[in-house]
């Protein structure tokens, strides 16, 4: 970073603009700069998530999954699958519903896929890898999932049309509980670390893997990953598109591009939350191996830095979760929809109250491992 | 950081506050339609809680959680007065309940959260703690009145006394705001100190304006008596008794501590304003009341004349002023209260006694009970030797003493244009036949209550010295 | 200088969004407008540094309650013709004092008044946590009121799920436990009947009788099951 400022930044700036406004100039491109590098990768993550997707849940049913479309005349396993979608998805007309609110009605996918994208700010890939160290990450991270809802319900709203409306209303309903017991899940991580940012979070699982959290917050991290997969409304609590009742829910009357900013915004939240699993429950970029193998291996050249903490662990751990949602999607039916409404109010929250006062005990009694 | 004797001294609140929680998961377990358990756990609450009000009674005022909180005489003799008139109101609410088949175990929780907000109103010494008990006050009743869902006109007050009742929360809270802007304290007595050391300013007045507006609309003056009528006439009786009773004493402590302990320094600003409220309640209060033909409707005019007379003790500005308001406000209390527990005992399932011709010929039908209205109507009237005429006498004497001679005489000339209508109920009872001789139906507990409610008038009204020694003991150590 | 800007910004637009928030027809746009000045005021609040109350704002404001108002409001089919009825009828009135009002506002509150002038406000490191402070406050100084809040919430809770619980509605699931261990006479009621008078036909008159019965019996059993 610091050779990018000195060798690139700077001298376009000493070339584009006066002497008074240099340090803006160069802070602004630099932050504008760090945010490219991460938005593109979670770009095409998502991109290659839905391919992912289609592998993995071919593989469970025992089918192929999209193998044909390739680059150069070969086919690499279907591995062009994602840019074909996408071309394809470009090209196609947005069509607007008659009656529809044109300008809410072309608002709701950006809506949708803002908050996703603007909470990848706060995510620590490092010590000192994050974009905006702020101190209330935590509750950064929880005022954007709770915003997602609003690309949903205005869409539901803005295409005039019964199904979409039903959906919205699904997904508002569904959203609005379990966000209950996600930001209790949070709470309880910040009870246990005593911090509101995430790189202090990690931080505070550093030791070996039974110091992550996930051993202590057992619970709290089974309710967050659940809640999680219901707030990005995938399967088995997919109601609001609820294909088999209300055609596609609340994007029913979306195409082309509209429509792939919904997808888009979908894959990218299963991603933040997957992240943010294993950045509050799984130690972020700390390594496993940490306490188990000697000090001196993690010296060793080559095998000491993938084996040592690294931002490859989180990446792996995030993998691993991503395909759990996966994994999910392709093993359980959906759930009715007042099952989803008894799971969160009246199983997920008390559980996440009942052991938040088991945290607060944990802490005050400084238990050992964890917090000691 | 709090000490252990912070939290002694606000035993009483804890203590409640657990028992209703208590309460509230025994009663989603009781299967007994009469909600026994739950009725008689909230009454040992109310005897616990004023044992221990009367326990940790302190020796002289103490000041407790960054002195949001104050323990004085004032407050142990209003606390206790509530506990005693809620304990009456949740034995005619329980009779009234059971009668009319829509007994709630929530009735009595949410009645015990009223009696917390109450408390913390009593005892609150500072802007935030005064808002705060009067919401935790006011959201209970709002549900105790809806409680009753089939009843479209319990429905219809609740809302009234919802939407008037946020808008004078939000009027007090904007009241508020500008006394801290200028005095840069929530606490009472840091305020008052600061007011009198910076002298004065327009926005202190502005600030107080609001405030008035939000004690007068809790108070139910005029002209911010709109819900009164409505919310008396369509709420369930039971709800009703307990409106017009324990709250006014929290009412009334709510305007001694902004007025008197936090804006005494302004005294010469608001006692203008409580003069216009003042005359303007009486005079509305006791006119309109004589054109109701519902005796609830009648006893909510009848209310804001009172609370009229109420203020003329606190307008005079003075300790012994002040001990004859508290004087008036219990008085007020024990005499509303037994009127509308009349109205419980006469009434029956699918049938409210809420109309004053169901009174006619009560004589007949019940010389005893006829005879406790008596003893309430003629209180109420300030005819003597009944508890309401000394209530009257004492507040008039301060008013007088204070140099307001000429309100005083208002005063009495509104009194006796009020007379007429209590009077009238008398008539009723005596000197009309009966539409009709159903025999009252009543427990045993309803009738020794009420009994012990009117007579309780009379023989206070014989020896009014007690309780007027109190009031004024602890308002002068206040003072 | 920037920060100067950016307040102004976010003041505009906070005065914009509320302007048009009272003025505009369509309420579900009134209610996205609100979103739009709570986001603003969000904002200021990040400017005093005040980060705790800015995302909470946003987190219990635009996150939980404008989206319950949204789904409320969008339900609603309001007439707003019949909302605007009264308005001209009212304004003269309503105008008086509204202006009256603002005049008395303007007379009376100014900043010197609160004597704001004199303070200035104390800039804080990266690292001070407005959030510990708070936490702080609340925990010590202002637990009482903080917990008289809560009991506040508590009744919230109380009166919600008393004023709209109908009590536990009965699931249509099916209980196989029952069903095996039920007998007939639990689901089967055999009544006896005279026949009704000389001239009907003899052969149809008590079993035929008895059977209808039986039927509707039956069927007024699966019912309460």
């Amino acid at each position: 970073m610091e050779w990018i400022r000195n060798n690139l930044i700077t001298p376009l700036v000493e070339q584009l603009f006066p002497a008074a406004v240099h340090t803006h100039a160069v802070f602004t491109i630099e932050t504008v700069f760090k945010i490219a590098v991460i938005i593109v990768p979670v770009l095409f993550t998502v991109a290659y998530l839905t391919y992912a997707e289609r592998k993995v849940i071919g593989f469970i049913q025992g089918r192929i999954g999209p193998n044909r479309v390739g680059f150069f005349g070969f086919s690499f396993w279907g591995l062009g699958q994602p840019i074909a979608d996408a071309f394809k998805l470009m090209f196609k007309e947005i069509i607007v519903p008659s009656g529809a609110n044109k300008a809410l009605f072309i608002a709701a996918p950006i809506l949708s896929l803002a908050p996703s994208l603007a909470a990848w700010a706060v995510i620590p890939f490092g010590d000192t890898l994050v974009l905006a160290d702020i101190n209330a990450g935590l509750l950064y991270v929880l005022a954007l999932t709770s915003l997602a809802v609003y690309g949903v319900i205005i869409a539901g709203w803005a295409s005039n049309s019964k199904y979409a409306f039903l959906g919205a209303m699904r997904s508002v309903a569904q959203i609005v509980s379990y966000e209950i017991a996600m930001g209790f899940a949070l709470v309880g991580v910040l009870v246990a670390s005593g911090s509101l940012n995430l790189g202090d979070i990690v931080a505070a699982q550093n030791g070996s893997m039974v110091h992550w959290f996930w051993l202590p917050l057992l619970p709290l991290a089974v309710i967050y990953f659940i809640s999680g997969v219901v707030e990005t409304n995938r399967a088995p609590f997919d109601v609001a598109e609820g294909e088999s009742e209300i055609v596609a829910g609340f994007h029913v009357d979306y195409g082309g591009m509209a429509f792939s900013v919904f997808f888009m915004a979908e894959y990218a939240n299963m991603i933040i939350i997957a992240i943010l699993i294993s950045v509050m429950f799984f130690g972020g970029w700390l390594s496993p191996f940490q306490g188990i193998l000697p000090d001196s291996v993690f010296d060793v050249p080559m095998i000491g830095t993938l084996l040592g903490e690294g931002i490859h662990w989180l990446l792996v751990k995030t993998s691993f979760f991503l395909f759990m949602f996966l994994w999910i999607r392709a093993t359980f039916p959906r759930y009715r929809y007042d099952q989803i409404m008894r799971l969160g109010w009246k199983i997920f929250i008390p559980i996440t109250i009942v052991w938040l006062i088991v945290v607060a005990v944990m802490v005050v009694t400084n238990m050992p491992w964890w917090f000691d | 950081m709090i000490s252990k004797a912070e939290i002694l001294i606000l035993m009483p609140e804890i203590f409640i506050l657990t028992l209703a929680c208590l309460i509230l998961i025994v009663d989603t377990f009781s299967q007994d339609p009469l909600r026994r358990v739950t009725y008689y756990l909230s009454q040992l609450t109310l005897v616990l809680t004023a044992v221990l009000v009367i326990g940790f009674s302190p020796e002289q005022t103490v000041y407790a959680f960054g002195n949001s909180f104050i323990s004085d005489g004032m407050s142990v003799v209003l606390k206790t007065g509530v506990f005693v008139i809620s304990f009456f109101a949740f034995l005619y609410s329980h009779e009234y309940l059971k009668e009319h088949g829509w007994l709630k175990g929530e009735y009595f929780v949410l009645g015990l959260f009223a009696i917390l907000g109450m408390m913390i109103l009593i005892s609150a010494y500072s802007l935030l703690t005064v808002y705060l008990g009067l919401e935790l006050l006011s959201l209970s009743l709002y549900a105790m009145i809806a409680m009753h869902r089939e009843s479209t006109t319990a429905s219809e007050a609740a809302m009234k006394f919802f939407v008037l009742g946020a808008i004078a929360s939000g009027m007090l809270l904007y009241g508020m705001s500008m006394i801290y802007g200028v005095t840069g304290s929530l606490e009472l007595g840091t305020i008052a100190t600061n007011i009198e050391s910076n002298g004065d300013n327009p926005l202190l007045v502005f600030g107080l304006v609001f405030i008035m507006v939000g004690i007068a609309f809790k108070l139910g003056a005029v002209p911010f008596h709109m819900w009164i009528p409505d919310v008396y006439q369509g709420s369930p009786t039971c709800v009703t008794l307990f409106i017009a009773s324990a709250p006014k004493l929290a009412a009334f402590a709510m305007a001694m501590r902004l007025l008197v302990d936090g804006l005494q320094p302004l005294l010469n600003d608001w006692q203008g304003m409580l003069i216009i409220l003042s005359i303007l309640s009486m005079a509305t209060g006791n006119i309109i009341a004589i054109s109701q033909t519902n005796i609830k409707r009648m006893l909510a005019y009848s209310t804001i004349a009172h609370v009229g007379f109420l203020l003329l003790g606190l307008l005079s500005g003075t300790p012994s002023g002040y001990a004859g308001s508290m004087f008036y406000i219990i008085t007020y209390a024990l005499m509303s209260m037994g009127a509308f527990g009349m109205i419980i005992l006469l009434g029956r399932k699918g049938f409210e006694a809420d109309e004053l011709a169901h009174f006619k010929g009560l004589s007949e039908r019940s010389p005893w009970f006829a005879f406790i209205m008596l003893i309430l109507m003629f209180s109420m009237a300030g005819v003597p030797p009944f508890l309401g005429f000394w209530g009257k006498w004492f507040v008039l004497k301060e008013v007088v003493d204070a140099g307001f001679v000429w309100l005083a005489a208002t005063a009495v000339f509104f009194s006796i244009i009020g007379a007429y209508y209590y009077i009238r109920v008398i008539k009723f009872m005596y000197f009309d036949k009966a539409d009709s001789m159903t025999a009252i139906k009543a427990s045993k507990q309803m009738r020794f209550a009420l009994s012990v409610n009117g007579l309780a008038l009379l023989i206070l009204g014989l020896m009014p010295g007690a309780l007027l020694a109190i009031c004024v003991s602890v308002l002068s150590i206040a003072a | 200088m920037i920060e100067q800007t950016v307040f102004y910004i976010f003041s505009a637009l906070l005065l914009l969004s509320a302007g048009l928030m009272i003025t505009v027809r369509n309420p579900v746009f009134a209610a996205l407008f609100l979103i739009l000045s709570f986001f603003s005021t969000s904002a200021i609040w990040l400017l005093l540094e005040a980060e705790f109350l800015a995302i909470t704002l946003v987190v219990v404001y635009v996150g939980a309650v404008m989206i319950l108002f949204m789904f409320v409001v969008m339900m609603l089919d309001i007439n707003l013709s019949a909302l605007r009825e009264g308005f001209a009828r009212y304004l003269p009135i309503g105008g008086m004092v509204a202006i009256s009002m603002a005049l008395s506002m303007v007379l009376v509150i100014n900043a010197g008044e609160f004597g704001l002038a004199s303070d200035t406000v104390q800039r804080h490191g990266a690292d001070y946590s407005n959030t510990k402070e708070l936490g702080v406050a609340l925990y010590t100084h202002y637990l009482y009121p903080f917990e008289i809040a809560g009991a506040i919430l508590l009744v919230a809770i109380i009166a919600a799920i008393t004023l709209t619980m109908r009590g536990p509605r009965s699931s249509k699931a099916q209980k196989p436990g029952e069903q095996v261990l039920v007998k007939s006479t639990d689901r089967l009621r055999i009544i006896k009947m005279k026949s009704e008078g000389a001239d009907s036909e003899p052969e149809k008159d008590p079993l035929a009788e008895s059977k209808l019965a039986q039927s509707e019996d039956i069927t007024v059993k699966k019912e309460s099951l």
